[in-house]
């Protein structure tokens, strides 16, 4: 009986060469967490509405989506990726290297960073940058020296902040949220120190020096799941965590954001950049795939239209922030056209 | 002789009061044993209740949904017969919910737009379908119960509450008094939710099911058995009947063992290099996962189908020889068939493992997004314990009681397939 089983086996290694080689004929998508259920909504939309087979859209982080885009052309590689940040000027030369040489890029909105808190937390909650950092930086300045961080209650870092513990969860190096809550918050919050700002430092030293989150227990790293740092906030109401907008507004009536500089997040304060934090999304289409991969061309029209992108689209009521009527025409035209980017710097 | 006499008996009562001294004692040592014995079981049974309590306790609000009733007059305006699938049926449906409503603005356009989110985005593909299915139905007027969206099943069910202040809601105050108004008519029921089983993912959860996952763990642990299974027999068969006993299978014996203890994302990254980005192979097929996870079941089942191999005693292989049987035929014939309990318990108990095994298939991308389930073994897929991944990371409120409901559809599995491999072991068992 074994043997017949073994043959069966075989026949379909067999087949599956075969079928490794056979025409793909749904459009694949990889990337960024972030622009991941914005991509979600589209492939969902699309598919429902046209019948068309359903798009197959894999969340694997910026870094990971792009090493995949830019592996090369051809069948067994993504037509799209993701990014909650610009392409770097490496990942294009990556691209460039394996033959992917005409790419467009969208910028399809803006996505804010929200530190949140327990609506059962009694005080009212409004944090400098520079308070940011002190409170979560590894190393800052106490008495003009540059050392570890010692704070441990918040108004130890100003007599006006609530004699709270400073406890926050956040993202792992790992993810493109830790990354932009890094150079968005941190970044921002260490240039504005008096020890930086007299002391004449570059932007590169800022980078070198403010990069590191502290590690001796304020700040905990609690996984890529935001729905856990969600529900853990519920139980310590004195605890914030860091996540994107999209959480803190399907939890409104449970979280509370931490005013940055006096300014709430909101769909209104993100697409200004008057709320400090926050950043844009975009993706990449693959020029070579289309009108090869069937339906592409469709998909990105989906994606440009007016029903998901603007202000009120399907897209907007997923959280994230719109562009201006103007910057979304350009983008559609842009799009449409599979205008190549330039070379990032 | 008196002398003697007393202290022989002294003698036998003073070891008559050791022996029951130290018979208190070993009792009590025994009591002891026992007691601890009951009392790490009993915390063992209590962690399951929890964590099957708490699993029960968010997930059971996920096998219903809450849908609404309508009788929808399908306007031939909308809809064209010529056009179809094309449609406006989500304003169909609109205009039918506004006319329950008198006082609701049908020109402004913000007023309907509240309104019908109170229907799911699936209810305008249902309506669609079934007008498809018979074009015959535009111009009259139909009965369709479609899912209510997230947030007001939420409602319904009572996960969010209305004293909550209207601005930290999903739903506005206007939005509750229409669905209140709905519920008072009797449109709003909350029937079994089928959806879980016979849809696909979904980026709503009130449409979100598990049909795309069940189907791709089932191709992946088929795929898994068909390789695992002949190949994990014969290599036991050989190594347990046919290899010397040297230096190279004492080797080899410690290398199975030692690989069935290997973590289970080293077999993913080994596909990721090898069958993705070496042979080709796509992405997120179960074709690809059921191999990766045949490498991961294949130790398991040699371990235990060695272990059947060699319960079967000496004698039956020696009579089987000595009446002239080859080797072949003795391992064939008879050792095989009669150690074959134990190794389809072996196997089952592997293809368990394998079904709730997540790391290589994060790996291999099937924890893509996938609104369709797969037809064929090389379709992309994710697989059940993936489909738990994606959905705990899902921002909607809806996903957090499907995560929980999904983990309770995993585990009833895992306990059907132990409860398979319990019964064959008794049913099948023969004892020397």
């Amino acid at each position: 009986m074994p043997y017949s089983k073994f043959l069966l086996s075989a026949a379909a290694i067999a087949v599956a060469s075969t079928a490794a080689a056979q025409s793909r004929d749904e459009i694949r998508i990889v990337g960024s967490s972030t622009v991941f259920p914005y991509t979600q909504a589209v492939a969902e939309q699309f598919a429902s509405s046209t019948g068309a087979p359903s798009p197959i859209v894999e969340s694997t982080g910026t870094g990971g989506g792009m090493q995949i885009f830019c592996a090369g052309i051809g069948e067994q590689h993504p037509d799209l990726t993701g990014a909650s940040r610009a392409m770097k000027a490496s990942e294009y030369e990556l691209c460039l290297e394996n033959g992917v040489d005409s790419i467009s890029e969208a910028l399809i909105g803006y996505d804010g960073l929200s530190i949140a808190m327990s609506r059962a937390n009694e005080n009212d909650w409004d944090l400098s940058l520079e308070q940011i950092y002190l409170a979560l930086g590894a190393q800052v300045p106490v008495n003009g020296e540059w050392v570890d961080n010692p704070y441990t209650m918040w108004n130890e870092i100003d007599p006006s902040l609530p004699e709270v513990e400073i406890l926050a969860y956040g993202p792992p190096p790992t993810s493109g949220t830790r990354d932009a809550f890094v150079e968005l918050a941190m970044h921002a919050g260490c240039e504005e120190l008096e020890f930086v700002k007299e002391g004449g430092f570059d932007g590169k030293w800022v980078k070198e020096n403010c990069s590191r989150m502290r590690t001796d227990g304020p700040f905990v790293e609690a996984g890529e799941n935001d729905n856990l740092i969600v529900q853990r906030l519920n139980a310590d109401p004195n605890a914030m965590g860091i996540f994107g907008y999209s959480f803190l507004y399907e939890n409104l009536d449970t979280l509370k954001a931490v005013n940055i500089g006096g300014v709430a997040p909101s769909a209104e304060t993100i697409g200004d950049f008057s709320y400090p934090i926050s950043r844009p999304l975009y993706f990449y289409v693959k020029n070579a795939h289309r009108g090869v991969i069937p339906n592409l061309e469709d998909f990105i029209a989906e994606y440009m239209s007016d029903d998901a992108l603007a202000s009120g689209g399907y897209l907007s009521e997923r959280g994230l922030v719109p562009l201006t009527d103007e910057g979304r025409a350009k983008l559609q035209e842009a799009m449409l056209a599979g205008a190549p980017m330039e070379a990032p710097k | 002789m008196t002398d003697a006499t007393q202290s022989a008996a002294h003698d036998a009562e003073g070891r008559y009061k050791l022996i029951a001294r130290s018979l208190v004692r070993r009792r009590g040592r025994q009591a002891r044993m026992k007691f601890y014995g009951m009392a790490a079981l009993g915390f063992a049974f209590l962690m399951l209740a929890i964590l099957v309590g708490s699993l029960l306790m968010s997930g059971y609000r996920a096998f219903t949904q809450t849908h609404v009733t309508l009788s929808v007059f399908v306007d031939p305006e909308e809809v064209k017969v010529e056009r179809l699938p094309r449609g406006d049926f989500d304003d169909v449906l609109a205009a039918s919910l506004a006319e329950l409503f008198p006082d609701v603005d049908t020109g402004s356009r913000a007023e309907m737009r509240e309104l019908s989110s109170i229907l799911s985005n699936g209810a305008q593909f249902q309506l669609r379908d079934m007008i498809v299915d018979d074009p015959e139905l535009i111009g009259t007027t139909v009965t369709v119960t479609v899912p209510v969206s997230d947030p007001f099943d939420q409602l319904g069910k009572g996960l969010v509450l209305r004293e909550t202040p209207e601005d930290q809601r999903r739903v506005t105050d206007q939005q509750i008094a229409w669905f209140d108004a709905l519920d008072e008519r009797g449109a709003i029921s909350e029937p079994f939710n089928w959806a879980l089983f016979t849809h696909a993912d979904s980026r709503f959860p009130e449409l979100a099911g598990l049909k795309g996952a069940l189907i791709g763990s089932f191709w992946a642990l088929l795929v898994c058995f068909l390789i695992s299974f002949p190949l994990g027999i014969g290599a036991a068969i050989y190594l347990e009947e046919f290899a010397p006993k040297n230096k190279i299978s004492d080797f080899i014996e410690i290398n199975i063992n030692n690989l069935a203890a290997v973590p289970s994302v080293v077999f993913g990254l080994l596909a990721l290099a090898v069958f993705i980005n070496w042979f080709g192979m796509p992405r997120s097929a179960p074709f690809v996962g059921g191999m990766t996870l045949a490498l991961m079941t294949l130790p398991t089942i040699i371990i235990a189908t060695r272990a059947a191999l060699k319960a079967v005693p000496p004698s039956i292989r020696e009579a089987a020889l000595g009446v002239g049987a080859s080797r072949q035929q003795v391992v064939f014939d008879h050792v095989l068939p009669l150690a074959m309990p134990g190794i389809l318990t072996g196997t089952i108990i592997g293809l368990a493992q394998a079904l709730g095994e997540t790391a290589p298939l994060l790996l291999i991308g099937m924890n893509a997004f996938i609104t369709s389930a797969a037809s064929t073994p090389f379709d992309s897929a994710t697989a059940l314990p993936t489909q738990i991944f994606i959905w705990a990371d899902s921002p909607e409120r809806g996903f957090v009681s499907r995560t929980s409901a999904a983990i309770l559809v995993l585990l009833g599995f895992l306990i059907l397939m132990n409860g398979i491999a319990v019964f064959l072991r008794n049913r099948l068992h023969r004892s020397w």
